[in-house]
């Protein structure tokens, strides 16, 4: 592992003290005895007395509308409790929620949680069950006769936007984006974005060289380990208390109580520890059904999911077709670019097409471009997000045209990308323009580094480069800083950790306060003892909540300075916070010292901060990649992978980097092998992880991350996110490697061995 | 004074422009300004001084969480964006 760090660098020398004393050191997570010796309490493991267990029916058929629902004979079976279906949820009209990270159609999110008239995809629940034990609620599940009228299903994006094609939601009609303005007739398209910028036509009349290219890319699964869990008790009082693994409590609070009808303050969620996420623990699934079944049965209720549910009813990531189209004059630069891209939203609208229109050429200096995009309905779980979520699908097109340009240019691609690339100013497609961001010194990372340096000297051996972009975010977060009597302090937050958050929070209010990362107790704690704080999403925790510890360190430094000018009667302007110590006129005392002594002669000392930030810095990682081919079967073996990212300051760089070789690695997945296999019917035939295959270690290499350190001038400690950005280059990266390999293009993901097979004997025939 | 960009399709709205300089200590001052121009233009953006769902607002290279309250300085640009969620 290597770092680079531009503050160091511009500092003058490695003579130069360390900056910080916390970051960018590599403590022991605090959360980590628990979750190496099993004792760390994931959503099965909660248990709650008198707990029974629920069961969901789901739909057999991709697409159909429901008749009835007959449950007499499950509530008939003996040690059933409850049984609920959509006529249990309120109906929520045409309500509109805001969610924090993104709004939602109330009456999608009920119908996707319980079908309502239509069910939308095979999966799609249409009746809970609870009762004394799983078999028995699972037996009873099947006892619930429902009557459909099957209809055919749309799979295909393309084939969805048709006229002809079978409509999903009567409700949707195609909605502008930036005018509001909404077609007259049902319709797949959900939403249709346009950007532009410069003269198109003219760019490309000054182009020397031009590349077109369609692109198609599979649905694909977040594929965390641990399935959907909740755990509900709806209480004789009306309180209503979630146990789960969730990316957002506060989100889920506010789902539940929307799609309950209850008041806000009547939910409390608990938050278990999460096995993964990666965007698609953010909508609720189980909860709501749950919390009825627990109200009817008086009982707590807990319902999990199988892989089979996780796969065919959550998640995933959109499916797209894309059509790019890059002029280059005789030098390389890039005179213009045109996108066209259709991204799946499942059965309801709210594929990440937005995300994705802003990022297909956010890496590039484009004077001309246009980017049309659509958000299109199809029988499929109703999509989440998925690490910077449309950035992949949109990258691995801009990226493979690119390559393909470097060639007719006879252009190295790393100096291609250095030529374009975006950088502090440059005005993007949607019109705005960068702050101070890193992609150049990524690609100057790698140009330097060991790897780009050694030639490949084997047959059907190729390597290949990609970079990316992904926005980060900023939202609220809110922490509380209880000081014990020894000096330790513990830390309550309300952001789920997902990839070692609370450690990295602490750090950065340990470093505010001069203490060590080992002296705070973080806790992720419930929605009644936290201030509101977004979900664990979109880069943002590290940068927001470690900016919220950082506001809660310095109350806490403003409370100690005061109490101690009273203790040492002084006058408090004569006294001040320093390096770690209180420093008076004639004494300085470390905190821990202080704080004994303040905690013997007056109230507790208890900090608070709230961060709502706007300044994530956007983050950009390159990467590239190695591969063999086997030119018989088409299998690709990668040999040799680094990824540099511009992390801003790294707070913890292991974590960084175990976030960008977690990133890295989903992104091989989704290039090489990850997609979801349907019949004619609409069927998953792959809903299960032998047949739906991750990469595991036995595929992989060591990922050599290279931390590229730019500080976000847009926080205390220069964090930017470093989550999302590491899936987008990969496939792009791994495109360019096989066509450098063995010479074929692959314009279709994943490029799996029989795609790759395909392609290799169709160029030798 | 503030320059409000024109989202593409609206802009045969605003005689065809891409950006348009406006008056107003706020986006939505921002955007009423820009409607005193070209009327209607209001009801595109932020129908009834509300923003539209899905949409966020962008001033100076970052989202908003204030939206429409936001106030912007006389070299701010101002877009609006569709709004975008991470994973």
């Amino acid at each position: 592992m290597a770092t680079i760090d531009e503050t160091k660098a511009v500092e003058g020398s490695g003579d130069t003290p360390p900056k910080y004393k916390v970051i960018g050191t590599r403590p022991i997570r605090h959360d980590g005895a628990d979750k190496v010796t099993g004792r760390a309490l994931y959503g099965a493991d909660i248990k709650v007395k008198g707990m029974i267990y629920g069961a969901v029916l789901r739909s057999p058929h991709a697409h159909a509308n429901i008749i009835s629902i007959d449950t007499s004979k499950a509530e008939a079976l003996p040690g059933v409790r409850a049984v609920a279906t959509s006529a249990d949820l309120p109906e929520p009209g045409d309500k509109i929620a805001e969610l924090g990270e993104g709004s939602v159609v109330l009456n999608h999110l009920s119908s996707n949680n319980l079908a309502r008239t239509k069910v939308l995809y095979k999966g799609h629940a249409v009746a809970a069950v609870a009762a004394d034990n799983l078999h028995l609620a699972q037996e009873a599940a099947n006892l619930i006769e429902v009557k459909y009228e099957v209809l055919p299903p749309v799979m295909d994006v393309l084939k969805a936007m048709e006229d002809s094609a079978p409509v999903l939601n009567p409700d949707v009609r195609t909605e502008e984006a930036s005018t509001g303005e909404k077609g007259d007739k049902p319709t797949n398209i959900a939403k249709h974005i346009v950007f532009e910028k410069g003269d198109l036509e003219k760019g490309f009349a000054e182009a020397e060289h031009i590349v077109e290219r369609e692109f198609r890319t599979s649905t694909v699964h977040q594929g965390y380990i641990e399935p959907h869990v909740a755990t509900a008790l709806w209480n004789n009082d009306g309180q209503i208390t979630i146990w789960t693994p969730t990316q957002g409590t506060f989100s889920v609070r506010q789902q539940v109580a929307e799609l309950l009808f209850v008041p806000l303050a009547r939910v409390k969620v608990v938050p278990a520890e999460i096995g993964g996420g990666f965007g698609g623990k953010i909508s609720v699934y189980l909860a709501p059904a749950a919390a009825v079944l627990s109200r009817k049965s008086g009982a707590p209720v807990q319902i999990v999911m199988d892989r089979t549910d996780v796969l065919q009813a959550t998640g995933p990531t959109p499916g797209s077709a894309i059509k790019i189209k890059m002029g280059v004059d005789a030098e390389g630069r890039i005179t213009a670019a045109e996108a066209w891209m259709a991204y799946e939203a499942g059965g309801y609208p709210g594929s990440p097409i937005g995300a994705g229109a802003m990022c297909v050429f956010s890496c590039y200096d484009i004077p001309n471009g246009r980017v049309e995009g659509y958000d299109v309905c199809v029988n499929k779980p109703r999509t989440n997000a998925y690490r910077a979520p449309g950035a992949t699908n949109a990258a691995f097109a801009t990226e493979t045209v690119v390559d393909e340009l470097c060639e007719k240019l006879g252009m190295a691609p790393v100096d291609f990308r250095l030529l374009n690339a975006s950088k502090e100013g440059t005005r993007r497609i949607d019109g705005v323009t960068y702050p101070r961001v890193g992609l150049i010194e990524t690609l100057e990372a790698i140009k330097a580094s060991d790897h780009f340096k050694t030639p490949l000297t084997g047959k059907n051996q190729g390597r290949g480069i990609g970079s990316g972009f992904w926005f980060n975010a900023g939202l609220k977060s809110a922490v509380t800083a209880t000081v014990n009597t020894d000096g330790s302090v513990s830390l309550l937050e309300g952001s789920t950790d997902i990839g070692g958050s609370r450690t990295a929070i602490a750090m950065q209010f340990a470093e505010t306060l001069g203490l060590a990362a080992e002296d705070i107790k973080p806790y992720v704690v419930d929605t009644d003892s936290v201030g509101y704080t977004d979900v664990t999403g979109g880069s943002r925790v590290t940068y927001a909540t470690g900016w919220a510890a950082y506001e809660a360190a310095k109350d806490l430094q403003r409370q100690v300075v005061a109490r101690a000018a009273e203790l040492w009667d002084v006058d408090p302007a004569l006294v001040s916070y320093e390096d770690g110590h209180v420093v008076g006129p004639d004494k300085s005392v470390c905190f821990k010292e202080i704080a004994m002594e303040l905690s013997t002669t007056g109230e507790p000392l208890v900090g608070s901060g709230v961060s709502n930030h706007n300044e994530p810095g956007g983050a950009f990682g390159t990467h590239l990649i190695d591969v063999d081919v086997d030119p018989d079967t088409g299998k690709v073996d990668i040999l040799r992978y680094t990824a540099a990212q511009d992390c801003g300051t790294a707070i913890h760089p292991a974590y960084v980097e175990g976030q960008i070789q977690g990133g890295a690695v989903q992104g091989i997945g989704w290039g090489l092998n990850e997609e979801y296999w349907y019949d004619e019917e609409g069927s998953m035939r792959n809903a299960n992880f032998l047949d739906y295959r991750i990469p595991t270690c036995y595929d992989l290499p060591m990922i050599d991350a290279i931390i590229v350190e730019v500080p976000n001038p847009g926080h205390p400690y220069g964090v930017r996110g470093v989550g999302e950005v590491p899936i987008v280059p990969p496939p792009a990266a791994l495109e360019a490697a096989i066509y450098d390999a063995v010479g074929v293009r692959m314009y279709e993901l994943p490029m799996s061995p029989p795609r790759v097979l395909h392609e290799l004997l169709k160029k030798e025939s | 004074m503030p320059r409000l960009f024109i989202p593409p399709l609206l802009r045969p709205n605003c005689e065809g422009k891409e950006e348009v300089v406006v008056e107003g200590a706020t986006v939505l001052e921002a955007v009423q300004s820009l409607d005193q121009q070209y009327s209607g233009v209001m009801d595109h953006l932020c129908p009834e001084g509300k923003l539209r769902a899905g949409m966020s607002v962008t001033v100076d290279q970052n989202v908003t969480p204030r939206g429409l309250a936001q106030k912007v300085a006389p070299e701010s640009e101002i877009h609006f964006l569709p709004a975008i969620g991470g994973g």
